[in-house]
C-alpha cells in the first residue's frame, strides 16, 4: 500500500470519466428498445382491435371506409371497391381448395347445432315484426348497414345473421354480468376465506402444502375447466336442481368460478401476508384472539390488497371465453333467471367471428365488442394498480 | 374497546370469554372449510377426468391420427401441433421476454417512469383476455402483417395472409411474455448483489457482468419461466380459434404457413361440434386428460425448479 505510488498519478479527472464503449452503449439501447416494445405491444393491441372496428364509426356509405383499410395494407388494386370481391376474402382459408373440405367441412354441423338454440326464440318474434318495423327498416339498414347497426346495440336482441341483422349488445352485457355475478359470488368467499386461513392461522408445513395444490388450480386450461362443467357439472347440477336447460349461466358462474379462485387466492395471500407483523402482536398482545386478530385487525388492514384482487378475478371472469362457449349454452336469451342460457361478450367472439366476412357490420361489431373487453379489463387493471395500491403502501407507512 | 373488555379478568365476563372460544373454532373452522373445499373440488376434477380418461388413454392413442370422421383413432396430430406452437412461440418470447427483465431489474432506475410504464404494461399485458389476443393475432399479424408480406413478395397470392402456425404462435408468445417476465425477474433478484460488485470492481463494465456473472446465475429463472410459458401455451385455445387451429387435417403441417391441429382446440371442437359427442366421450375425456397431464406435469416441473432457486437464494 505503501509502496509507489506510480497509481496516484493516473486518477486524473479524465481517466475517471467512464470511457465510451460501442458495445456497452449499444447492448443497454438495445434492451432499453426491447422493454420498450411491451409498451408498444399494448398499444398495438388496442389500435389493432380498434381498427377493425373502424368502420362502425363512420356513418353513411359502407363501402367507403373498406376501401380506406384496403389502401393501408398496400392492396388498394386487388381489393378494390366491388363489393363482390369481399366476399371471397374471408380471412383466407376459405379461398384455398385444399384447406376448404378439411377445416370448414364442420361448419354445416356447428350452424346446425347453434341455430336452433340461439336464433330459435328470435326468429318468431321476426315474424310480427315485419309489420310494423320492416318496412321502414328496409330503406335505411339494408342499404346503409353501418347507419342502423348503432341503433340496434341498445336493443336485447342479438341477431347477427339474418336479413335485417340487429346487434343487441344489451342481451350479450346482461348475459356477462349475470355469468360474472355468480362467478365473483362463489369464488370471492371461498378463496379470501382460505386466503386468511393460509396467511392467519394455518402453520408454517400445512402452508407448504396448501399453497402449491390450490395454485395448481391456476395451471388447469380454461378448455378442460370448461369441458369437466359441461360434461359432469352440468348433468350433476340438472339432478340436483332440475331445471330445463343444462347449460346455463349458474353452470357458467360456477366453472369459472373455479377459474377465478386461484387469482383471487393468491393476490389476497400476498395482502394479507404483506400486513406488518406489527399490528398482528400489538393485536394478539392487547389479548385479542387469533380469529379476532386475523378478522378484525389483518383483514381490514389488507382490504385495498383484497379488492384488487376481487376486481382482477372479475377481469378474468369477464374475458373468460372457452368456459362460457362450452358451459353456459351460447344463447343471447334475456331473463333474469340464473338457470338460463345466456351468451356472454367473449364467447359472442369466439364463436362467431369465423362466419363473418371480412369487412362486413357483424365482423366490424365482434371487434367493437373486443375493443369494449380490452377498455375494460384494461382499467380494470389501472384500478388494481394506482388506486388500490397506493392506498395499500399509505396505508402501512402511516399515512 | 369490547376486546379489552372481554379479556380482562372481569368474572362477569366469563361467560363471554367461553361462548368466544366456540365462535373463535367455529372461525377458523369455516376458513378451514374453504381450503378443504377447494381442494377437494381440485381432486374430484382431476379424478373424474382420469378415471373417464383411462381407458381409451394408450400409447396408441397418442400416435395414431383420428380416423372415422374423428370418432375414432388418436391424437396424435393434435399432439404435434401442440408441440410446434409452443416451441416457436417460446424462440420467440423467451430471448423477448429476458431482455425485458434484464432491463427491469438491471438498468432502470427505481423511480424511472418509463421502467414503471413497462411494468404496468407488462401487468396489463397479464390480465388483457385471451380472445383479445386472438383478435389481435387476425387483426395484426394476419391482416396487417400477413396481407402486406403477400403482396410484397408474392405478388398478392394467398400464403402469409391466412391463419397458420406462425401467427397463432406469435399470438401465443404474447400472451405469455408476461409469465417469463415475472420468473426471470424473480430469478434475477436472487443474485447476489456482491458478485455482481465483484465483478464491477474487477474491471468488467456492466454488460460483461451481466453476460458472464447475471445471465449464467439466472438459467433456471429463465427455464422456469418458459416451462411455465410453455403450458400456458399448449392449455390456452382462445388465441388460436381464428389464427391458425384447424378443425381436422388429414397431414403433419409441413410449414410456418399451414394450419396445425391443437390438443385444447380438439377438445373444444369434439365436445361441441361433433357429430356424435355421446360416442365419443371416452375419447374427449382422454384427449382431456393428455392435455392435463402435459400441462400439470410442465407446472410441477416449474415449482420444483422455483423451490430450488429459493433454497439457494436463502
Amino acid at each position: 500500500m505503501n509502496s509507489q505510488s506510480p497509481i496516484k498519478q493516473t486518477f486524473t479527472k479524465e481517466s475517471l470519466k467512464k470511457q465510451f464503449r460501442l458495445s456497452e452503449f449499444l447492448s443497454e439501447k438495445i434492451i432499453t428498445s426491447v422493454a420498450f416494445l411491451s409498451i408498444a405491444i399494448i398499444f398495438l393491441i388496442f389500435i389493432f382491435v380498434f381498427k377493425e372496428s373502424l368502420p362502425l364509426f363512420s356513418f353513411g356509405n359502407k363501402a367507403k371506409p373498406n376501401t380506406e383499410i384496403q389502401s393501408n395494407t398496400d392492396k388498394p388494386e386487388t381489393y378494390g371497391a366491388a363489393t363482390e370481391e369481399l366476399k371471397p376474402e374471408t380471412y383466407g382459408a376459405t379461398t384455398t381448395e385444399e384447406l376448404k373440405p378439411e377445416i370448414y367441412g364442420s361448419e354445416p354441423v356447428s350452424n346446425e347445432e347453434l341455430k336452433p338454440e340461439t336464433y330459435g326464440e328470435s326468429k318468431k318474434e321476426d315474424l310480427s315484426v315485419p309489420l310494423a318495423d320492416e318496412p321502414m327498416d328496409a330503406v335505411s339498414e339494408n342499404k346503409e348497414g353501418a347507419d342502423n347497426t348503432w341503433s340496434t346495440f341498445f336493443s336485447t336482441e342479438w341477431v347477427p345473421v339474418s336479413d335485417n341483422p340487429r346487434f343487441g349488445l344489451i342481451a350479450l352485457l346482461i348475459g356477462t354480468l349475470k355469468v360474472t355475478i355468480i362467478a365473483i359470488l362463489i369464488a370471492g368467499p371461498l378463496a379470501i376465506l382460505a386466503a386468511v386461513y393460509t396467511s392467519c392461522f394455518a402453520s408454517n408445513r400445512r402452508k407448504e402444502i396448501i399453497k402449491p395444490i390450490i395454485e395448481m388450480l391456476a395451471a388447469f386450461p380454461s378448455v378442460v375447466i370448461g369441458f369437466f362443467a359441461m360434461m359432469v357439472l352440468a348433468t350433476f347440477f340438472q339432478d340436483v336442481f332440475g331445471y330445463d336447460s343444462r347449460l346455463n349461466a349458474f353452470i357458467g358462474g360456477v366453472a369459472m368460478a373455479l377459474a377465478a379462485i386461484p387469482i383471487i387466492y393468491t393476490i389476497s395471500e400476498d395482502a394479507l401476508s404483506a400486513v406488518p407483523k406489527t399490528y398482528t402482536e400489538a393485536s394478539l398482545a392487547l389479548g385479542a384472539s387469533k380469529a379476532q386478530t386475523a378478522f378484525k385487525v389483518i383483514l381490514p388492514a389488507a382490504t385495498p390488497g383484497i379488492f384488487a384482487a376481487l376486481l382482477l378475478g372479475v377481469g378474468r371472469v369477464f374475458g373468460e371465453t372457452m368456459i362460457a362457449l362450452m358451459a353456459t349454452g351460447n344463447a343471447a336469451l334475456l331473463s333474469a333467471n340464473p338457470f338460463e342460457s345466456v351468451r356472454t361478450f367473449a364467447a359472442t367472439i369466439g364463436s362467431e367471428m369465423a362466419e363473418t366476412v371480412f369487412g362486413e357490420t357483424h365482423y366490424s361489431v365482434l371487434f367493437f365488442i373486443g375493443s369494449l373487453l380490452f377498455i375494460f379489463s384494461f382499467i380494470l387493471n389501472a384500478i388494481a394498480e394506482f388506486y388500490v395500491k397506493g392506498k395499500l403502501i399509505k396505508k402501512f407507512q402511516g399515512k | 374497546m369490547k376486546k379489552s373488555k372481554t379479556l380482562s379478568e372481569n368474572p362477569f365476563s366469563k361467560s363471554k370469554v367461553k361462548g368466544d372460544g366456540i365462535k373463535e373454532k367455529a372461525v377458523v373452522g369455516l376458513t378451514q372449510l374453504a381450503v378443504i373445499l377447494i381442494i377437494a373440488i381440485l381432486f374430484i376434477i382431476l379424478g373424474i377426468i382420469i378415471y373417464q380418461g383411462r381407458e381409451k388413454f394408450s400409447w396408441e392413442f397418442i400416435s395414431s391420427f383420428p380416423t372415422d370422421g374423428m370418432t375414432k383413432g388418436g391424437i396424435f396430430p393434435a399432439l404435434i401441433g401442440t408441440f410446434i406452437l409452443v416451441i416457436v412461440m417460446s424462440i420467440a418470447a423467451v430471448p423477448f421476454g429476458t431482455i425485458t427483465a434484464l432491463y427491469l431489474t438491471e438498468y432502470a432506475h427505481e423511480k424511472s417512469k418509463f421502467a414503471a410504464a413497462v411494468r404496468f404494461s407488462i401487468r396489463t399485458l397479464a390480465v388483457v383476455p385471451s380472445i383479445i389476443f386472438g383478435l389481435f393475432g387476425l387483426g395484426f399479424f394476419i391482416q396487417f402483417i400477413g396481407t402486406g408480406m403477400d403482396s410484397t413478395f408474392n405478388g398478392g397470392e394467398l400464403r402469409w395472409g391466412q391463419p397458420n402456425i406462425l401467427w397463432a404462435s406469435l399470438t401465443m408468445a404474447l400472451l405469455t411474455l408476461p409469465v417469463i417476465i415475472v420468473s426471470v425477474e424473480e430469478a434475477l433478484k436472487t443474485i447476489p448483489r456482491e458478485l455482481r460488485e465483484a465483478s464491477l470492481a474487477l474491471g468488467a463494465t456492466k454488460w460483461q457482468t451481466i453476460r458472464k456473472v447475471v445471465l449464467p446465475g439466472s438459467i433456471s429463472g429463465i427455464m422456469t419461466g418458459t416451462i411455465l410459458a410453455v403450458s400456458r401455451g399448449a392449455g390456452e385455445v382462445a388465441p388460436i380459434l381464428f389464427t391458425g387451429a384447424a378443425y381436422y387435417l388429414a397431414t403433419l403441417p409441413g410449414s410456418l404457413s399451414d394450419q396445425f391441429m391443437n390438443l385444447g382446440y380438439h377438445v373444444y371442437i369434439m365436445s361441441t361440434q361433433s357429430s356424435d359427442v355421446e360416442k365419443t366421450m371416452p375419447i374427449q375425456f382422454a384427449t382431456t386428460l393428455v392435455l392435463l397431464m402435459l400441462t400439470l406435469s410442465l407446472n410441477l416441473v416449474a415449482v420444483v425448479i422455483r423451490s430450488r432457486i429459493r433454497r439457494k437464494a436463502k
